[in-house]
């Protein structure tokens, strides 16, 4: 994807959302621009039917817990790619921990149905309007969420391990 | 070449042999053991060279792969088990018939292995009982071969009253098994 790419997808937020754009980065190339998390749906359906830019396929959609920085403990990434001009984007929204709650992109990708709901199972994030969050890869009965950063990774209840040599 | 089982201790005479039925039944059991495969990973590929023809586990009397837990008599357990598969594990086990044995193939199967997680269960043998375990990561066929023949041992040996004794009753209890 080139520069040119880059700018027109640029130009357009620009001019759309003005203000309300947040910081934009080219981490390895990729263009990653952050949105406030109230207008993600505006921002999606924008970029979806934009004529020149038609980034109609949601490659992923996951979060990102930062713990030390509050008030935007939960990144909601959102990767875009337009299969009829090759553009590829990077979208991220902070949420605060205390209340994870954003709209659900179901409504205009479908696909983001079950990657919205392996989102809440690992993160706890809340996708208001999803026809069916619940968990898909954990247990039904577990009661947190794992990938949340005050969790440890290993299972709790091993008891054979001796803690010097696991480096914990 | 057909090879006979030895044939158990026992009392010998022209035209008679005396044993107790417990040697018969092991012997008839421990060379007739149907496995049912519960296979979920890397370990179940060495399964399949172990029932393939260069190590052909059939030579032990277990040609006939049990899909069905109801006719199988050895539940081989080849792989990672997740939190989420133990209850489907569990449910296979008490569908099995007794008698029945349990093979746990594998570190992750026997212990966790290295998925020490939170979403892998840290050994079979907290929801079901174990009888033998084969280590390694994968253990070669030579060494499930090994295993199998190890239950051939307890199968065996195994009195007949075993199953109704106090003793296993507790054992399935303490699983939440009946």
């Amino acid at each position: 994807m080139t520069n040119n790419q880059h700018q027109q997808v640029l130009d357009a937020l620009q001019q759309r959302f003005g203000a309300d754009l947040g910081s934009v980065s080219e981490p390895y190339g990729l263009l990653t621009v952050e949105i406030p998390a109230t207008r993600i749906l505006d921002v999606l359906d924008f970029l979806k039917n934009h004529e020149q830019l038609r980034l109609d396929f949601l490659t992923d959609l996951c979060a990102v817990h930062y713990p030390e920085d509050p008030g935007r403990e939960i990144a909601v990434v959102y990767h875009l790619h337009s299969m009829v001009h090759n553009i590829r984007l990077r979208l991220k929204a902070f949420l605060p921990i205390s209340n994870p709650e954003i709209a659900s992109a179901t409504k205009l990708y479908s696909a983001a149905n079950w990657m919205e709901r392996e989102t809440y199972d690992f993160y706890g994030v809340l996708f208001t309007n999803h026809p069916d969050l619940r968990r898909i890869l954990n247990m039904d009965s577990m009661d947190y969420f794992p990938l949340r950063k005050e969790y440890a990774l290993e299972d709790e209840t091993r008891n054979d391990k001796d803690d010097r040599f696991f480096g914990r | 070449m057909v090879k006979i089982g030895e044939k158990p201790e026992g009392v010998e005479g022209q035209g008679f042999f005396a044993t107790s039925l417990d040697k018969v039944i092991g012997l008839a059991r421990a060379n007739s053991l149907w496995p049912l495969p519960f296979a979920t990973s890397c370990c179940g590929i060495e399964f399949m060279a172990t029932m393939g023809s260069n190590y052909d586990l059939a030579r032990f009397g277990s040609e006939r792969l049990s899909f069905s837990p109801r006719q199988a008599d050895l539940l081989m357990v080849m792989g990672t088990i997740a939190k989420k598969m133990g209850p489907v594990l569990k449910q296979v086990y008490d569908q099995m018939a007794e008698p029945k044995w349990v093979l746990s193939v594998g570190a992750c199967a026997s212990s966790g292995g290295i998925f020490d997680t939170y979403s892998v269960l840290q050994g079979i043998d907290r929801i079901i009982p174990v009888d033998v375990y084969v280590p390694g990561c994968p253990p070669r066929p030579e060494q499930i071969i090994e295993g199998v023949m190890k239950i051939q041992e307890l199968v065996k040996n195994e009195s007949l009253r075993r199953r109704h004794s106090e003793e296993y009753k507790r054992m399935l209890e303490s699983y939440n098994l009946t």
